[in-house]
């Protein structure tokens, strides 16, 4: 085949951008936070509604959210997965779970690692504990959290979680 | 075809940096004071449309974050163009026409500053044979407004006028950037940044966010009979027309999808008192003018125009916002909007607005 018949399937046309990032005012109280060891959420005044990591609206009401809430670093497993494939670039190997988690207190869900327990035995409701980095490791990132483990309390029936939530929930409304 | 009127618009502070605020923030700004001043929750609303671009926050799927400031719980009806939020009142707009709602909530948000702002309109060049050479949105505004001055049908004294008078419109707009007395001798005498264009011929670089509400006919006499609203704006024409994506293939010293769009929505079929035009370079808006046959009992970007703010992705939106303002405060009984995306004027969107429902 001479030269100018030849398909040309592809070419480098390389993009590179550069860009500065604002968290916002919700998310950089948060990260500055969770810098020192402590999870903080906030309250939505109109539906009661306690996010994390918060963005400044109620996803709920769509409504400006300002209370902060001091967070515990116990929670509730709401779902989640034994991953058997490795992730590229992810520096925990497999099998290891991600779960949805819930903290106490707290009305909306977020995903990280659950480790140091029996894969096989893990269940939804599971109440876990955030175990943190050294210290000296502790930056701008939810990462500081090296992941949670169970606390050896079993799990919880979640529809029951959800309901008391609801009924907490209720006392923050003035809508 | 349905009456739609515009009844309430709110827009951020035009700044260099809006600092720390992120785009749920920004939003969040906008649509909250639109809503109210309509007495409208997002419950009354049946359709949302929004316009922003994710190569601006260098995030994909950045725009879906902003839902959170709408309060999505129970769902809400909601679509989203990577387009200037002025063709997100389009889709809207013929969400009404299709009766598929009644109410809509249109935004668009974007935070230039924390962009490349002078490269990001070079990704929607031609992916082969443009983009790979990097050609800059201003380098690419300069070019046409060379061939402008080579055809001699306008001078470099005609594009400092413009920055005149953008300037000194913006004087009497709080939220303005950039205002304040100029000559056309102090523009002349400036450094051209990228020949012929000097810097304050070409629009700042602007965060900002806008929010619109617009609802049928019918609901919009209701809520002023109500006294829930002071007035309202109809959109009495509207059209959107495009030029090919290539700036070689077509005459970039006029703007043809614009004169289209003008005279299929019906800019001359009445007086223009006013016209918002989305110029971001003071070349364009003597194109514009020009290409919407309009005449200089025509106040031209009253509120300052591009140049004295220009909040990529939502200009196009605050100029009908802008219009839609001044007939609803009562000051002016019939203007023309003008919104554009993509480079040398290629598309080009018309709204006709006015106190009355009806033709435009």
């Amino acid at each position: 085949m001479s030269e100018e018949k030849q398909m040309v399937e592809g070419f480098e046309s390389p993009i590179n951008l550069k860009y500065s990032f604002a968290a916002g005012a919700a998310t950089s109280k948060f990260l500055n936070e969770i810098k020192q060891g402590r999870i903080v959420g906030q309250r939505s005044d109109v539906t009661g509604f306690v996010s994390v990591p918060p963005r400044g609206a109620c996803p709920m009401s769509g409504t400006p959210t300002t209370e902060e809430v001091r967070l515990p670093e116990t929670g509730t497993v709401i779902s989640y997965t034994i991953v058997h494939i490795p992730i590229p670039n992810a520096p925990v190997k497999p099998p290891f779970i991600v779960a949805n988690i819930v903290l106490d207190e707290c009305d909306q869900t977020f995903i990280h690692l659950v480790s140091e327990c029996d894969n096989e035995k893990l269940a939804i409701g599971e109440r876990v504990k955030a175990i943190w980095k050294d210290k000296a490791e502790w930056d701008l990132t939810l990462e500081n959290i090296k992941y949670f483990v169970p606390t050896g309390e079993g799990a919880i029936d979640i529809a029951e979680l959800k309901a008391k939530r609801l009924a907490e929930t209720e006392k923050y409304r003035n809508a | 075809m349905r009456d739609v009127a515009i009844i309430s618009y709110a827009q951020s502070p035009q700044l260099r940096d809006a600092g720390s605020k992120n785009d749920i923030e920004q939003v969040l700004d906008v649509t909250t004071v639109a809503l109210a001043d309509a007495q409208m929750t997002i419950n009354d609303i049946d359709f949302v449309c929004s316009g922003s671009c994710d190569y601006l926050g260098g995030a994909a799927f950045a725009f879906v974050n902003a839902v959170d400031a709408l309060g999505a719980v129970p769902s809400v009806v909601e679509s989203h163009v990577e387009m200037d939020a002025a063709w997100a009142l389009y889709e809207a707009w013929m969400k009404i026409q299709t009766g598929g709602a009644d109410t809509a909530l249109i935004y668009g948000f974007g935070k230039s500053s924390h962009s490349e702002m002078r490269l990001i309109p070079t990704l929607q060049l031609d992916p082969y044979y443009y983009t790979p050479l990097w050609p800059d949105t201003i380098s690419i505004a300069a070019m046409q407004a060379q061939s402008l001055l080579d055809s001699g049908k306008y001078t470099k004294e005609d594009f400092a006028k413009v920055v005149v008078n953008s300037r000194k419109n913006a004087k009497s707009n709080p939220l303005a950037q950039l205002k304040g007395d100029v000559t056309v001798e102090q523009v002349l005498a400036e450094e051209q940044i990228v020949e012929p264009l000097s810097k304050s011929e070409c629009c700042p670089v602007t965060d900002g966010a806008s929010s619109l509400i617009m609802v049928t006919r019918e609901i919009a006499e209701k809520m002023i009979a109500e006294g829930k609203i002071k007035g309202a704006a109809f959109i009495n024409g509207l059209d959107h027309r495009i030029d090919a994506h290539g700036i070689g293939v077509r005459d970039i010293t006029t703007s043809e999808s614009c004169r289209i769009a003008g005279e299929k929505a019906g800019v001359n079929n009445g007086p223009v008192e006013v016209a918002e035009v989305y110029a971001p370079f003071a070349h364009q808006e003597l194109i514009i003018k020009e290409a919407l046959g309009l005449g200089d009992e025509t106040v031209m970007s009253p509120s300052g125009g591009t140049l004295a703010g220009h909040a990529f992705m939502t200009h196009g939106l605050d100029c009908i916002g802008n219009v839609a303002k001044s007939i609803i405060a009562g000051d002016v009984k019939r203007g023309v909007a003008h919104a554009t995306s993509g480079p040398c004027l290629q598309q080009n969107l018309v709204a006709v607005l006015s106190a009355e429902a009806g033709e435009s």
